[in-house]
């Protein structure tokens, strides 16, 4: 066999392979896999089997990550990740309605025990039995735990699913915790950000189709590739940090020239995330909140988005700024000649002068009597 | 039966003990400095992070030594054999004067503690001058040492050591001359990075390199025609002007060389007003230029090339004017931004005046204990 038919996937998609294959190259570029992944992903996708059905719940969120999964994409996107996976359940996205599509998921569980996706997008309430959130009568609570139960993976999509986001703000009167709070001893990857950036999604769904696995979790089971670093780390406005130039207020002279924003109360020094290298909407040019000049808020950690105040400064977790740096227009006393100095190189460049003048004299005397001996 | 003998004469003289003078004041300003470290014994600062200890040590320093680089290439290369004589003393200035710039270059690094990691290939930068030069000098020491070795040798009388080196010898000769073309021009290649904060006379980018090594080589000879004619007069041995004036007529064509690449430069760049300017750059541009081009016209006349005074004039003028282009790009004419300047301490001065005693009487010694120059009939 000589590799997958991509004819048929051709007819299926609706886009050439070309087109297709460059996806897939994106898409594995993203976490940082080499070519051949990419052509291994091309190969799972087109390879013509049951795809895999994906069965995903919405709680309390304004469908952010969701928007921005079917928003940001290239334009053939939204039909190839739809035809790709079989997406059997989603409450935006369905064309029916009601009872009938209940029913349904119902239905797509008890058919594929052991091997659905399942993604939550939205925090679950907990307080009084999670009545705060119902779907067709039932509670999010108990829709998230049943889904749970016989899922091959389970993904956390948003901030909201992952630990509770902007509803588990103070005083968090619906009680609203992540998914993989109400869910013990399962594992659910969470993808936080607000909206979270839909690549880091698509990437961690390529993985679990193409290898079967999860890509490496870090302790809060986010997805290394992709919250593995600091936005510090690599933000483009790194160097004026290390510099000392900082906008101190929104629209002044540092602000405007692009500085860092770190006195402004920018997360990015307590933030992990891959903002800075993969930006948002396929645009390019520095399109992500730093890029275009408000500091990050850190939306997708725990703890610090939409629980520290927005200016309050970050705690820095590489290194803090000194108070003073070294000058750039006030230069430390600069000591120049003394008599001393200009008298020892005097001296010195005198006395190769007066040493060469005697040399020579001599050399010349020499010369003379060589050549009259001659 | 060996070409060359030992001088004859008492070591210890009163030069020798105002030298040494002069280097124990130097030797007491470089023990202050280990303890109390750059900033107080020295004038450096954030600006002017290079100063007399690098640009005079290392830069001038082993520009000087390039002696024995220049003669190797004119008996190896070029097959010249007469200056065959000329060669020990060539080498064991350049092995004292490259040892002072290794010391030079050690004594300016802040933490020489770290010194080690340059040879650690896993903290290597590949893409640095710096390592270039810092790795090449240290190689070219070392072969320098080997180069001198059969003087050692034969002052001890160990044929069979003198015959197993004289086997593999010619491979460090020709370690000898590629060394020094590689870090000789990469000190040009320094003044590429530092960019705009060289005088845009002295900022030639891409030529950088080629005008340092013409320059490494007209010091070069220039130094062996200095040497040369201070052991006639001090050891008052024979005249060697005959020889050297040969030497002149290869300095005629490197000079020239020299000066069209960098008026060259100049004109396509559209920079010949600045020499014009009347301000510091303009001023120092003029005296170097005049101190190349003195030495210029004393050899292109026969007549003076022949007279061994004209040909020490035109020799220290070169060096002068080497070691002033040097100077003037790194330092004199240097802008590393508004408000900073810079001249050396007195300490700082102390140090390499006497570095470079010790340099002269550690020649003194080695002429006078090893045959190093040439065997003369008596006259």
């Amino acid at each position: 066999m000589s590799g997958p038919d991509f004819s048929y996937l051709e007819k299926r998609l609706g886009v050439s392979r070309r087109t297709f294959l460059k996806f897939c190259t994106g898409v594995a570029a993203t976490m940082g896999l080499p070519t051949s992944a990419a052509y291994a992903m091309a190969e799972a996708v087109a390879t013509k089997r049951k795809k895999p059905v994906v069965i995903w719940l919405h709680g309390q969120e304004c469908t952010g990550p969701s928007e921005s999964l079917l928003r940001s994409e290239h334009p053939t996107l939204d039909r190839l990740i739809l035809e790709m996976i079989s997406l059997e359940y989603h409450q935006t996205l369905d064309a029916g309605a009601g009872h009938d599509v209940e029913h349904h998921k119902d239905v797509m569980i008890e058919q594929n025990k052991g091997e659905y996706l399942l993604v939550v997008e939205g925090s679950v309430p907990v307080a009084q039995d999670g009545i705060f959130c119902k779907i067709g009568n039932k509670t999010m609570l108990e829709h998230t735990t049943a889904a749970a139960e016989h899922a091959a993976a389970i993904i956390a999509f948003g901030s909201c699913a992952s630990w509770g986001g902007v509803q588990s703000a103070a005083p968090n009167p619906t009680q609203a915790v992540g998914a993989q709070a109400v869910l013990p001893g399962k594992t659910v990857v969470n993808i936080p950000g607000c909206p979270p950036n839909p690549y880091n999604f698509l990437a961690t769904v390529m993985h679990f189709l193409t290898f079967g696995s999860l890509p490496a979790l870090d302790t809060q089971n986010r997805p290394k590739f992709a919250y593995g670093r600091l936005i510090h780390e690599n933000c483009e406005r790194r160097p004026h940090f290390d510099a000392g130039r900082f906008a101190e207020t929104f629209g002044d002279e540092g602000h405007r020239l692009g500085w860092c924003l770190y006195k402004l109360g920018c997360k990015g020094p307590e933030t992990y995330a891959n903002c800075p290298a993969v930006e948002f909407n396929d645009i390019g040019g520095g399109t992500w909140p730093i890029g275009v000049g408000h500091p990050c808020f850190g939306c997708v950690e725990q703890g610090v988005g939409f629980t520290k105040p927005l200016f309050s400064l970050a705690e820095v977790k590489t290194h803090t700024p000194p108070n003073a740096f070294p000058t750039i227009d006030q230069r430390e006393e600069s000591p120049t000649a003394t008599a001393a100095t200009a008298g020892v190189i005097g001296a010195a460049v005198g006395a190769a002068v007066g040493a060469t003048a005697m040399a020579a004299r001599k050399v010349h005397e020499n010369d003379n009597a060589s050549g009259s001996n001659q | 039966m060996s070409h060359y003998q030992p001088v004859e004469r008492k070591v210890v003289t009163v030069p020798f003990m105002v030298l040494g003078l002069i280097a124990m004041v130097g030797l007491y300003f470089l023990v202050q400095r280990f303890i109390l470290g750059m900033g107080p014994v020295t004038n450096l600062n954030g600006g002017y992070a290079w100063g007399i200890w690098v640009v005079y040590d290392i830069v001038v320093g082993t520009a000087l030594a390039c002696g024995g680089y220049a003669l190797a290439i004119t008996v190896y290369v070029l097959n010249k054999g007469k200056y065959h004589p000329l060669i020990r003393a060539a080498v064991t200035a350049s092995l004292l004067g490259y040892a002072l710039g290794g010391v030079g270059a050690f004594i300016d690094m802040g933490r020489w503690f770290q010194f080690y990691n340059i040879l650690l290939p896993w903290n290597m930068n590949f893409n640095s001058v710096m390592l270039e030069v810092g790795l090449c000098v240290m190689t070219y020491i070392l072969v320098l040492f080997i180069e001198f070795m059969p003087t050692v040798f034969e002052r001890f009388g160990m044929k069979d050591w003198a015959q197993r080196l004289n086997k593999v010898l010619f491979l460090f000769i020709a370690l000898g001359i590629l060394l020094p073309t590689m870090h000789q021009s990469s000190l040009g290649s320094m003044l590429i990075a530092m960019g705009y904060k060289v005088h845009p006379l002295w900022q030639s980018l891409h030529l950088q390199p080629l005008l340092a090594l013409l320059t490494a080589l007209t010091m070069g000879f220039a130094i062996v025609i200095f040497e040369a004619s201070f052991s006639t007069v001090g050891f008052g041995r024979n005249s060697e002007t005959k020889l050297l004036s040969g030497l002149g007529k290869g300095i005629i064509g490197l000079v020239s060389a020299y000066l069209i690449f960098r008026f060259g430069e100049i004109l396509l760049r559209g920079k010949f007003g600045l020499i014009f300017a009347g301000d510091l750059g303009s001023l120092m541009f003029i005296i170097e230029t005049a101190m190349f081009i003195f030495p210029l016209a004393v050899l292109l006349s026969p007549k003076m090339r022949e007279d061994g005074r004209m040909l020490l004039y035109a020799g220290v003028s070169l060096l002068f004017a080497g070691a002033l282009y040097r100077f003037n790009a790194y330092l004199i004419t240097m802008d590393p931004g508004p408000g900073y300047s810079y001249f050396p301490s007195f300490p700082e001065l102390m140090v390499t005046v006497g570095l470079v005693a010790i340099e002269i009487m550690a020649y003194l010694v080695i002429v006078k204990k090893f045959p190093v120059l040439p065997k003369h009939a008596h006259a």
